[in-house]
């Protein structure tokens, strides 16, 4: 006997293990086909057996069956309310594999755990009540599964003992399915009909299908190969810690994220570029000639080069994207929803840096794929953004690679996790919609005329009066009237004021949050190229927001920045208003109107004007 | 990729890779981490992957015993020499008033004792040291509660758990931000089961407590469980009842506490054999589960590991 356990021992070790997430509602059965997995794996013990036959006389639903379901639901008052409300995780293992199932509920609100669950799993089992067919919450598992980019589906067509066993409905929901999911990216879709209270195809063949000649659900979760799906092509090490237990040993460790590393390797070393080569690598306490994906290594370097944690060893002719803007598909997973003008704490790999959203091309009803626009996010919400990190953030596409291309937003202030990103692609900051900071001249090419002799030929100052404040306060009278004023003395001065642009380079924008910010964001280059040819601009927009105002002076440059704010209280501005738009507003023909339904805020500007009338336009300048 | 490569990693080593991934990324992210020491052999297992993640360097952090004053003799024992030998920085920690009052489980119940002298114990011993994050042993398959938990489980200022506001928890991304006097329980080998902990025991030679293995001792039987005469302690009317059995511990905790198994397993060959073939599961064997149904969830939410 001990010489077979010996035997068995060696033959256990050599196992894999395979991790499957469980899509699907309690009505669908798919606590019972989980329990019939655990159950007929051998893997529940007699007094688990024993306490569930207790437990399911005093709240179970299956009458006197036992209750597979009352495995799952370890704590108490879901117990009660008779559903699963978060993600269990739960072992098993056959001769061939071991497996960690994450169970996850079905219902609409909880998508946050069915994003969970699918974020480490190779496998999906998305459970379909032969009865109902393909419905939205079907539609919704699949999605989100395609999104997390598990590559392998096992459509579990259950309760076909409710339909007679009958073929055709089996067939129907199949190519239901593979209708809807033709949108998707799932490589790997099986379809197995089942009964779960009965028994039928979860491990052997049911006599109830003969017309089924595929193999059962425990059948392929056995034999679906899933090594294949690491990434072993491109070389990304995140250093995690850096450890110097004494003067002679210098060792970078971490988990490898993806690709292959080996003794004698050249690698580089990011953000910085330098190179070295690998001398030593180590796993699991022994020497090893080369490692692999997802191993925790510890390895030296043949130079003294200065890496600290979140730096990343890659390969020079395969590297990441580095970059401070990035696509990315964000799930909301905060009671709280979204604040725009939130900052967030950005954990990647193994860097952690600020981060923010720069903008929201739109939110995905995950139920329909349909897109629509959004300010905000709400829990469970997937939409597709534009953010921004304070430092550049060493990544790939989460379609490549599922470590590099992953993401977590943590709030700043309460700590939750608030939001996980996939990233989509990296941005060029010059495409970017609007709130930018920093300059990117630094590595443009220069002219070779300085500014500074520019503005002595000119015999001025080069310099942007920013002139803002609320529609028909009087701006442009006196934008117009300062370059007058200012041309009469001889200096070179240009007004860009909203009409102007709005009817020529900017004519395709709206007036929705983004489109003003872009508008403002283009004004302030041009009048930043316009500062460098010596030339005194004048600029005149509503500008009401504060965060807006800053962004544009910091494009400008803050020496070349004076803002001024027309003040005018809001009854004269009305009763200027040739235009009448603060009657549409008040009718609510124009949202997001300053002064009606969004305020100015003011508390920037260098210089108020309270009162127009008293005003010289020679002490002005 | 070469030819002669393989990049299969076994379930055991691919649940290694992640644990000691998971215990460096503490030792990196906090400032002032410990990890639970239990001298049970999930214990044993912990400091053996802590090692690993750290080699050729020492484990950067202390262990902490929170010895309940009722622990066998035999894992005292263990724990010194263990702890010597292994150069480990060893904390242990009793509460002084429980010790004084005489608490223990014989006088007041098993409720009482695990509350004052592990539970109230261990958070005396966090907000002493003011540790922001403290490694645990324990395993998802153990219990219906630990399913749920997280690998990195926030804990409030009073040490509470709550299991309705847990934080996501994606990939390999884990989040380690805590306010001041808050901290995070970690569980390194969560998603190890009882079979893999002894197995791995075995593939690395990992040494354990000799409770594990059976061998002839003095019992008595208690409520059915058969306890052992571990010293003085135990009333003499109860310790008059004992009887010699060939007798093994699948768990280890205060002695009064912990049943014992009839074995004849005296190898972890045959230890694992037994747990194949087996008719109970390991925590069946602590007295303070059976206390009241969901009792674990409640401990836990009270603190407990």
């Amino acid at each position: 006997m001990t010489k077979s356990i010996a035997q068995f021992l060696i033959e256990d070790e050599s196992k894999d293990l395979l991790r499957l997430l469980t899509a699907g509602s309690v009505d669908d059965g798919k606590s019972t086909l989980i329990g019939r997995l655990l159950h007929d794996s051998k893997k529940l013990y007699d007094d688990q057996l024993a306490t569930l036959e207790r437990d399911s006389k005093r709240v179970g639903n299956a009458g006197e069956a036992i209750d597979y379901a009352l495995l799952l639901d370890g704590l108490k008052a879901e117990r009660e309310q008779g559903i699963t409300i978060d993600v269990a995780y739960r072992y098993f293992s056959t001769s061939k594999r071991k497996f960690i199932i994450a169970d996850t509920p079905g219902h609409e609100q909880y998508t946050r755990n069915m994003v969970t669950g699918a974020s480490t799993a190779h496998l999906a089992i998305v459970l379909i009540d032969a009865r109902k067919g393909v419905i939205t919450q079907t539609k919704r598992h699949s999605f989100l599964i395609s999104l997390l980019g598990i590559r392998h589906v096992i459509v579990a067509v259950n309760k076909m003992d409710l339909v007679d066993y009958d073929q055709l409905v089996f067939d129907k929901i199949r190519s239901e399915y593979l209708e809807f999911t033709t949108r998707l990216e799932i490589p790997d879709i099986q379809f197995v009909p089942l009964s779960a209270l009965k028994g039928d195809n979860i491990v052997d063949a049911g006599d109830n299908t003969p017309w089924y000649h595929g193999s059962s659900i425990m059948n392929l979760l056995e034999t679906i190969p899933i090594t294949a799906d690491r990434n072993f092509r491109d070389l990304r090490f995140p250093i995690q810690l850096v450890s110097r237990p004494n003067l002679d040993f210098r060792g970078f460790a971490g988990r490898l994220a993806s690709g292959i590393i080996r003794q004698g390797d050249e690698v580089i070393a990011l953000p910085s570029g330098k190179s070295s080569t690998i001398t030593s690598l180590e796993t699991m306490g022994k020497q090893v000639d080369y490692a692999f994906p997802p191993q925790s290594i510890m390895l030296t370097l043949a130079d003294e080069i200065d890496i600290s944690r979140g730096d990343m060893l890659v390969r020079r002719n395969n590297q990441p994207a580095v970059g401070r803007h990035f696509e990315a598909m964000l799930v909301w997973m905060d009671e709280t929803p979204l604040n725009i003008n939130q900052q967030f704490i950005l954990k990647h790999t193994t860097q952690k840096v600020r981060g923010r959203i720069d903008s929201i091309h739109y939110i995905m009803d995950v139920n329909t794929l349909h897109r629509s626009k959004a300010d905000t996010f709400q829990l469970n919400e997937i939409g597709r953004v534009v953010l921004t990190s304070s430092r550049p953030l060493l990544f790939d596409s989460y379609a490549n690679n599922r470590q590099t291309g992953s993401f977590i937003l943590i709030d700043a202030i309460t700590h939750n996790t608030s939001a996980v990103g996939l990233i989509i692609d990296r941005v060029n900051p010059e495409k970017l919609p609007s709130r930018i900071t920093g300059s990117s001249t630094a590595t443009l090419e220069r002219s070779l005329i300085s500014q500074a002799e520019r503005q002595q030929q000119l015999g001025q100052v080069a310099m942007t009066y920013w002139i803002t404040g609320l529609h028909a306060s009087g701006k442009n009278e006196i934008a117009y009237q300062l370059e007058r004023a200012l041309f009469d003395q001889g200096k070179a001065v240009v007004v860009l004021d909203g009409n102007k642009l709005r009817s020529g380079l900017n004519r395709e924008l709206g007036f929705n949050k983004t489109d003003r910010d872009e508008n403002l964001r283009r004004v302030a280059e041009m009048a930043k190229l316009l500062n460098d040819q010596g030339l005194i601009v004048i600029a005149v927009f509503i500008s009401p927001d504060r965060e807006t105002r800053v962004q544009v002076k910091a494009i400008i440059g803050p020496t070349f920045y004076k803002e001024i704010f027309i003040d005018s209280p809001l009854d004269l501005c009305r009763s200027r208003d040739k235009k009448g738009l603060y009657q549409k507003a008040d009718a609510g023909q124009i949202q997001n109107f300053p002064g009606v339904d969004t305020p100015y805020e003011p508390g920037t500007a260098d210089l108020v004007i309270h009162d127009l009338t008293e005003l010289d336009i020679t002490d002005l300048i | 990729m070469k030819k002669t490569e393989s990049y299969k990693l076994t379930h055991l080593q691919e649940l290694e890779a992640e644990s000691i991934h998971i215990i460096r990324e503490v030792a990196a992210e906090f400032e002032n981490p410990v990890m639970m020491y239990s001298i049970g052999k999930d214990s044993s297992v912990m400091v053996k992957l802590a090692q690993k993640a750290f080699a050729p360097g020492k484990i950067p952090f202390p262990m902490l015993h929170v010895d309940s004053h009722w622990k066998f003799k035999e894992m005292i024992a263990f724990r010194d020499t263990f702890c010597t030998e292994n150069n480990i920085d060893l904390i242990v920690y009793k509460n002084a008033a429980g010790v004084k009052q005489g608490i223990g489980p014989f006088t007041h119940g098993s409720k009482i004792h695990t509350d004052t002298m592990k539970t109230q114990a261990l958070l005396q011993a966090l907000d002493q040291h003011k540790f922001d994050a403290a490694f645990g042993g324990a395993r998802r398959d153990e219990e219906k509660s630990r399913a749920k938990e997280r690998i990195f489980s926030f804990r409030d200022n009073f040490h509470q758990w709550d299991p309705k506001n847990q934080r996501p928890e994606l990939w390999n991304l884990y989040n380690t931000e805590v306010h001041k006097g808050e901290s995070i329980r970690v569980f390194p080998i969560s998603n190890w089961t009882e079979l893999d902990v002894w197995q791995y025991i075995r593939q690395e030679s990992i040494p354990i407590v000799p409770l594990y293995f059976a061998k002839p001792r003095a019992v008595v039987n208690m409520d059915g469980q058969l306890i052992l005469v571990d010293d003085d302690r135990m009333p003499a009317e109860l310790a008059a009842r004992k009887e010699i059995r060939t007798v093994r511990f699948r768990t280890l905790g205060c002695y009064p506490l912990t049943g014992a198994v009839e074995s004849a397993a005296d190898t972890i060959e045959k230890i694992i054999e037994e747990m194949m073939t087996e008719t109970k599961s390991e925590r069946t064997t602590r007295v303070i589960d059976f206390d009241q149904d969901g009792s674990m969830e409640q401990k836990k939410r009270e603190g407990y590991f």
